[in-house]
C-alpha cells in the first residue's frame, strides 16, 4: 500500500474524529440555544382580555405568540426550562410537583399554571407566603403575559415564546 | 409512543450521529488493516456493521421508551465503545501476524470478546430502560441498593488474595478463568443511595453553619456522614490497595453532597480530608509498612518512574508506566496512525493502559478528541441533572455523570503520571465485561433521567388518570431533620 494512502488515512481519521466532535457540539448548541430566539425583549404586563392598561403598547409585538417554555430566571433552579404542553404545571416543594422548588418560602403545593385556549393562568393554591405576578399578589386565576416574572419566595419564573 | 406534534425529540439527530460514529469505527478498522496487512481486506467493515446493528437496536429501544432522551449520549458513547473494540481487534490482528495465524475471525480474540460484552451490556441497558420507566422508582430501593453497594465494595477486601488480587490491587472476584470487578457496579448502587440520603438530609446539611474566613462551614455534628464515608474510602485504600477506587467513592460522595447543599465548603473540606488521609497513609507506609506498604510503593513509583531501581523491579515497579509514557511520547502530536504503532511493548495494554496504547497511534490530537468526547458525555449528564425537576433525579444524574468523569480522570491521570497509577478501567474503552456493563447501565440511567427532564411538562391529574395508577411518590412523605441552633 503506497505511503501516501497511509498518510491520508492517518490524518483523515483524526480529522473525521474532530469533525464528529464538532458535529456533536453543534447538536448540543442547537439544543441549548435553538428555541430561545427573543431573549432581549421583555414585554410589559398586559391587562385581562387583552385590554391595554395605559402606557405605550410594547406588548403589541408579542401578541399572537404563544408561550412555549417556562423558564426559571432566579432562585436555586435558575436556568431550568420546562417545555409547555397542554397539561397544567404545579409548583411547590412536594416531590410530585411538576417543578419542585426547595425554596424556604415555598409551600408544599404552592401554585399552578393552567392553559386555556393558549393563554396561561397562574393560580395560588393557598400558599403561606403567596404568589406574585410582577408586583401584584395573585388571588384568583390570573393570566400570565410573556416575560412577566412570577415570584414564589426567592424563585422567579417567566413564560417565553 | 407519545408523538406530540411541534415538539422536537431529536431522535433523528441521534440516528445521524450514530451513523457518523459507526463510519468512524469502520474507517479506524480499515486504517488498521492497511497498516498491518498492507492491504484492506474485503471484510474490514464487518465489526463496525455488527456494532451498528447493536447500537441501532438500542436506538430503537430509546425511541420507544425514552423518546425525549438526550440525543448526544448514545452516539458519543457508541463511538468510544466502537474505538475500544477496534483497538482490541487491532491487537488480535497484530498477534495473528506475529504467530503467522490467518486473518482472525470477528468473534475471536479480545476484540471478539469485547463485541460479545458490548452485546450483553446493551441488552442490560435496554432492560433498564424498559423496566425503570420513572427514575423515582429507584428511590424506593435506596437502602437495599446502599447495602448492595457496600457489600460489593467489601467483597474483594475480605476475599483471600489469590481470589481477588490482580497486579497488586485487590479489586476483583476471580472464579476460574473469570474475573469481575464488583466496584464497577457498586458505584451505581452507591450513587442512588447517596442521592436518596442527601435529599432527606440536605436541609440540615445546608442551612446550619458557622461562618469562618468568609466560607460557611458546617457544624461539627453534621460532619458525621462525610467522616464515615471518608473512613470507608481510606479502608478501601488500605485493604484494596488502590488509590483510584478510594478517590472515586469519596469524590462521588463529596460531589453529591456539594450538589445537594450548594456549599463549596464541602468540596474544600473533602479535598483537605482526602489528601490529608492519603498523606498519612503514605507516611505510615514509609515507617510502618504492612497494609500501607503497597500504596507507599506506588507513590514512590509515581514520583520517580524513570529511576532504574523501580524500572527493573519485578512486581510493582514502574516498567508499565514508563512503557506507557514512552508510547505516548512516540505517538507525539499526530500519532503513528491506527495500526502502525507497537502497543505490544506496554503490559496490560488492553485494560489499564489502553489509553497509552491508543495514544501512540492517534497521538495527542486524537487523544484530546477522545477526552473531549468524554467531557461531552459528562456535560450531557450534568445537563440532564439540571433539566430534571425532582431533587432525587438531579442528584443521581449529577453523581453518575461526575463518577464517569472522575473515573476517566483517575485512569488517564495515572497513565500520564499526574497521580499514582491505579487499577481503574477506562470507561467503555478497556476490555472487560464488568466495566462495560456497569458503564452502559450508567448511561441508560442518564438517558432515563434526561428523558424525564426534557419531556414536556405533564403530571397534571388528566395525565395521571390516563396512565397506569402511579404509587405515591416516596420522597414526598420523607421527614427532614429539624435544625436546632
Amino acid at each position: 500500500m503506497p505511503e501516501f494512502v497511509l498518510t491520508v488515512a492517518r490524518f483523515g481519521f483524526l480529522i473525521l474524529l474532530w469533525i464528529f466532535v464538532f458535529t456533536v457540539v453543534g447538536v448540543i448548541r442547537r439544543d441549548l440555544f435553538g428555541s430561545s430566539r427573543s431573549k432581549s425583549i421583555v414585554a410589559s404586563p398586559r391587562g385581562v382580555g387583552g385590554a391595554v392598561l395605559g402606557g405605550p403598547a410594547p406588548a403589541k409585538a408579542k401578541r399572537g405568540k404563544a408561550a412555549r417554555q417556562l423558564v426559571v430566571t432566579a432562585g436555586q433552579l435558575a436556568g431550568t426550562r420546562i417545555t409547555l404542553g397542554e397539561a397544567q404545571i404545579t409548583i411547590g416543594r412536594a416531590e410530585d410537583s411538576t417543578l419542585v422548588i426547595t425554596d424556604d418560602f415555598a409551600s408544599a403545593r404552592h401554585a399552578r399554571l393552567v392553559s386555556r385556549d393558549g393563554q396561561w393562568f397562574v393560580e395560588d393554591l393557598g400558599s403561606t407566603n403567596g404568589t406574585y405576578l410582577d408586583r401584584g399578589k395573585v388571588s384568583g386565576p390570573t393570566p400570565v403575559p410573556l416575560g412577566v416574572p412570577i415570584r414564589i419566595g426567592r424563585t422567579s419564573l417567566e413564560l417565553r415564546p | 409512543m407519545p408523538r406530540i406534534p411541534g415538539l422536537k425529540t431529536h431522535r433523528n439527530a441521534e440516528l445521524g450521529l450514530l451513523g457518523f460514529s459507526m463510519v468512524l469505527v469502520a474507517v479506524y478498522g480499515a486504517t488498521v488493516e492497511a497498516n498491518q496487512y498492507d492491504k484492506i481486506s474485503s471484510t474490514f467493515w464487518v465489526p463496525a456493521a455488527l456494532l451498528s446493528l447493536l447500537f441501532l437496536s438500542l436506538h430503537v429501544v430509546i425511541r420507544f421508551t425514552a423518546p425525549f432522551a438526550d440525543p448526544v449520549l448514545l452516539p458519543a458513547v457508541a463511538l468510544v465503545n466502537g474505538m475500544g473494540v477496534g483497538f482490541l481487534r487491532r491487537l488480535d490482528i497484530a498477534k495473528a501476524i506475529s504467530d503467522k495465524d490467518p486473518y482472525p475471525g470477528f468473534f475471536a480474540g479480545v476484540g471478539g470478546r469485547q463485541l460479545a460484552w458490548t452485546l450483553a451490556s446493551l441488552i442490560l441497558a435496554a432492560v433498564l430502560l424498559l423496566v425503570i420507566r420513572d427514575h423515582k422508582q429507584v428511590s424506593k430501593y435506596a437502602y437495599t441498593l446502599g447495602l448492595i453497594g457496600i457489600v460489593l465494595v467489601m467483597i474483594p477486601a475480605v476475599l483471600p488474595r489469590s481470589l481477588s488480587e490482580i497486579n497488586g490491587a485487590k479489586l476483583w472476584i476471580r472464579i476460574g478463568g473469570f474475573s469481575i470487578q464488583p466496584g464497577e457496579f457498586a458505584k451505581l448502587a452507591l450513587v442512588s443511595f447517596f442521592a436518596y440520603y442527601l435529599v432527606r438530609k440536605r436541609e440540615v446539611l445546608s442551612l446550619a453553619s458557622k461562618r469562618f474566613l468568609g466560607i460557611d462551614f458546617p457544624r461539627g455534628r453534621d460532619l458525621g456522614p462525610v467522616v464515615t464515608v471518608w473512613l470507608l474510602s481510606l479502608l478501601v485504600l488500605v485493604f484494596e490497595k488502590d488509590l483510584g477506587t478510594a478517590l472515586l467513592y469519596f469524590g462521588l460522595f463529596v460531589v453529591t453532597l456539594y450538589c445537594a447543599t450548594e456549599r463549596a465548603s464541602w468540596l474544600i473540606i473533602g479535598l483537605l480530608m482526602f489528601f490529608g488521609g492519603v498523606y498519612v497513609a503514605y507516611l505510615l507506609g514509609e515507617s510502618v509498612g504492612g497494609p500501607f506498604a503497597n500504596f507507599y510503593d506506588r507513590a514512590q513509583v509515581w514520583l520517580d518512574p524513570f529511576n532504574a531501581e523501580f524500572y527493573e523491579r519485578e512486581v510493582g515497579g514502574s516498567y508499565q508506566l514508563v512503557q506507557g509514557l514512552l508510547g505516548l511520547g512516540t505517538g507525539g502530536l499526530f500519532g503513528t496512525g491506527p495500526g502502525a504503532g507497537s502497543p505490544g511493548f506496554v503490559p496490560e495494554v488492553r485494560n489499564d493502559f489502553i489509553f497509552a496504547g491508543m495514544g501512540e497511534e492517534i497521538g495527542l490530537f486524537g487523544l484530546s478528541a477522545l477526552l473531549v468526547i468524554y467531557l461531552l458525555i459528562v456535560e450531557r449528564g450534568l445537563r440532564a441533572a439540571i433539566a430534571v425537576r425532582d431533587s432525587f433525579g438531579k442528584l443521581v444524574a449529577g453523581g453518575l455523570a461526575f463518577t464517569l468523569g472522575l473515573q476517566v480522570f483517575v485512569i488517564v491521570g495515572g497513565i500520564t503520571g499526574l497521580i499514582p497509577l491505579t487499577g481503574q478501567t477506562t470507561p467503555f474503552l478497556s476490555s472487560g465485561g464488568s466495566s462495560l456493563m456497569a458503564n452502559w447501565l450508567l448511561v441508560a440511567m442518564l438517558l432515563r433521567i434526561s428523558d424525564a427532564g426534557r419531556k414536556p411538562a405533564s403530571g397534571g391529574p388528566q395525565d395521571r388518570a390516563a396512565g397506569p395508577k402511579q404509587p405515591p411518590a416516596q420522597l414526598h412523605g420523607a421527614m427532614t431533620e429539624v435544625i436546632k441552633p
